[in-house]
């Protein structure tokens, strides 16, 4: 049993008007439980609203949304867990901090799932720790750090509230190499610590490749790939042909396949890469590299 | 050729961010510390360096949103300090930011295009053949008449680039056009810019991170700690890894890739950057 699934999950915006669109058409999708997803899809391909309605921010035109085995609208309660449950991170979470410290921004989920003062003063210092923001930051406001750091104090308000679900979209838009992979690797650590199943939405391909178990690859309304990463990245051809990027090294790859060099496909990073080519000529020129 | 831009030991660091001691202000964090560079017409120049470089504060100088606290900017022949040129200064040098949402005022796409004509007293018959040639030229003379709420992030980026062409400048600075962009409206922007500097001789100079959009231009700067510290052609640049690495900048995947086969005692040229010399160069070992 996968703590996300859909059934027939539909949702159509601006119903009755001339603007109707089916933003997902008809999902049937299962999440298991401690996976860490990278979802990508062309901009309107659905992953967004895909994800809003994880933690039922947005309610299926028709279709089901069950959250550890429950419908999150058979009740007003199921809901409100649901909430819990799941946490959404949004596109530039920095813009919605508004507290008055780095602190205060922190504890306000925590808060608001109505936990005791020592507990939530637990739960804030350890997140500020796990996301690098320093003990004597907390009492600053939030709109004196820099914008690296302000999104990661964003970040930490939502894992505070220890979801078992963590959903980031676009955690690294519009940052550095250096800032995005500082943001990849605290999510990572995060993953690995507790074990909660995270989806990230992401552009880039590289980052996805490097970092998620499975890929879910979003099309027109509709799922056109759920699987492992190497899996998915061996369909380079037609996920070029949506307008995605495929890594440049994937590219590289199928290029000298192409061209009649015989060496497995699914190498999506760097470092494999170097491998596979050293143990290539190890092979041909007999052991030379190895 | 002659230099549109050249930057003459400049410093810079923000008011409330230096110490007085004795009567003399010191900086206490300087953000530009003595940047020398010109720029020719017609090049295209990508400036990268990590976030808080200094990169995107130099930009700011480039037309006079920013004057140095020492040193001087030249754009063309005038001093970026004489406060009556900068009409002048910013017809001549266009700026484009990373946000499309911040730098569209109007609510039809062809006004917005015209809204700095407007301000310079354009004559009416003259403004609507600008605003449709700069139209035409980033390919959003369709959507004149939308409202720009209706367009994707690449198109209103796109419209953006048409209001600062409408006013004929001479170089455009774009400060991470692409930053906040899907894939594709990524190609559609880097598309016009490319084509903006070869067809119509508008000098570029864009600051990002992204490397790959560095490896299509003329010549790339690096900066660090608000210094230059790489100044030259893609190739050039990309082949100085570990350094780029310890900027806490990236270097494309297949120089990477290459960087790290030639660590085993091969010897494939390190000056590759693109997909294609990467495939031919591993072709000749491999095959």
């Amino acid at each position: 049993m996968g703590i996300i699934k859909t059934e027939n999950l539909t949702y159509t915006y601006s119903v009755g008007t001339p603007f109707e669109k089916k933003a997902i058409d008809n999902i049937n999708l299962e999440i298991e439980e401690g996976e860490l997803v990278g979802i990508i899809g062309h901009t309107g391909s659905g992953k967004s609203t895909l994800i809003q309605h994880f933690n039922g921010l947005l309610k299926p035109t028709s279709g089901r949304i069950l959250i550890e085995g429950e419908d999150i609208w058979k009740s007003k309660a199921s809901t409100r867990q649901a909430r819990f449950t799941v946490g959404l991170v949004f596109q530039y979470p920095e813009y919605q901090i508004f507290e008055e410290t780095v602190y205060r921004d922190i504890a306000f989920g925590p808060k608001n799932m109505g936990l005791t003062e020592d507990e939530i003063d637990y739960r804030v210092r350890n997140t500020a720790t796990a996301v690098g923001i320093s003990e004597e930051l907390l009492q600053r406001s939030p709109f004196e750090l820099s914008g690296g750091q302000k999104r990661r104090v964003a970040i930490a308000g939502v894992m505070a509230m220890e979801p078992k679900i963590l959903i980031l979209d676009e955690p690294t838009a519009g940052l550095d190499p250096k800032g995005r992979e500082k943001i990849l690797n605290l999510i990572k650590e995060h993953h690995k610590k507790t074990g909660c199943t995270v989806l990230i939405v992401s552009h880039s391909m590289e980052d996805i490749a490097r970092y998620a178990n499975k890929i879910l690859v979003m099309n027109k309304s509709k799922v056109f790939c759920y699987g492992k990463t190497a899996e998915v990245f061996k369909r380079a051809n037609e996920i070029s042909e949506m307008g995605l990027t495929v890594p440049q090294i994937t590219r590289v790859i199928n290029e000298l396949k192409n061209r009649g060099i015989n060496i497995e496909d699914e190498i999506y990073t760097v470092k494999y890469a170097k491998e596979i080519f050293l143990k290539y000529l190890s092979e041909k020129e007999g052991g030379a590299y190895d | 050729m002659g230099n549109i831009i050249k930057t003459d030991d400049i410093h810079f660091y923000y008011e409330n961010e230096y110490s007085v001691e004795e009567g003399v202000e010191s900086p206490v964090k300087e953000i530009l510390k003595g940047i020398n560079l010109d720029i020719n017409k017609g090049e295209f120049v990508a400036v990268l360096g990590h976030n808080g470089s200094g990169k995107s504060t130099f930009a700011k100088h480039l037309n006079a949103i920013l004057l140095p606290k020492k040193g001087t900017v030249y754009i063309g022949d005038i001093d970026t300090k004489l406060e009556d040129r900068h009409f002048d200064i910013r017809q001549r040098v266009g700026m484009v930011f990373q946000n499309p949402d911040n730098q569209i005022v109007a609510t039809v796409v062809e006004e917005d295009v015209a809204f700095a004509l407007e301000n310079l007293g354009v004559e009416p018959k003259e403004m609507r053949n600008r605003v449709d040639d700069a139209l035409k030229a980033v390919d959003m003379y369709e959507y004149r008449e939308h409202a720009p709420h209706q367009l994707s992030g690449g198109q209103k980026q796109r419209v953006a680039i048409a209001g600062v062409i409408a006013m004929r400048p001479e170089c455009i600075v774009l400060d991470e056009p692409t930053a906040m962009l899907d894939p594709k409206g990524r190609q559609e922007v880097l598309k016009t810019i490319r084509m903006l500097n070869k067809n119509f001789g508008i000098t570029i100079v864009a600051i990002t991170h992204y490397m790959d959009e560095a490896a299509e231009a003329d010549r790339v700067v690096v900066m660090d700690e608000g210094e230059v510290i790489l100044d030259d052609i893609p190739k050039e640049v990309f082949s100085h890894v570990e350094l780029l690495k310890s900027v806490g900048l990236d270097v494309p995947q297949v120089t990477e890739l290459i960087y790290e086969l030639n660590k085993y005692g091969l010897n494939i040229d390190k000056q590759i950057i693109t997909e294609d010399e990467c495939v031919e160069a591993l072709m000749k070992i491999l095959a």
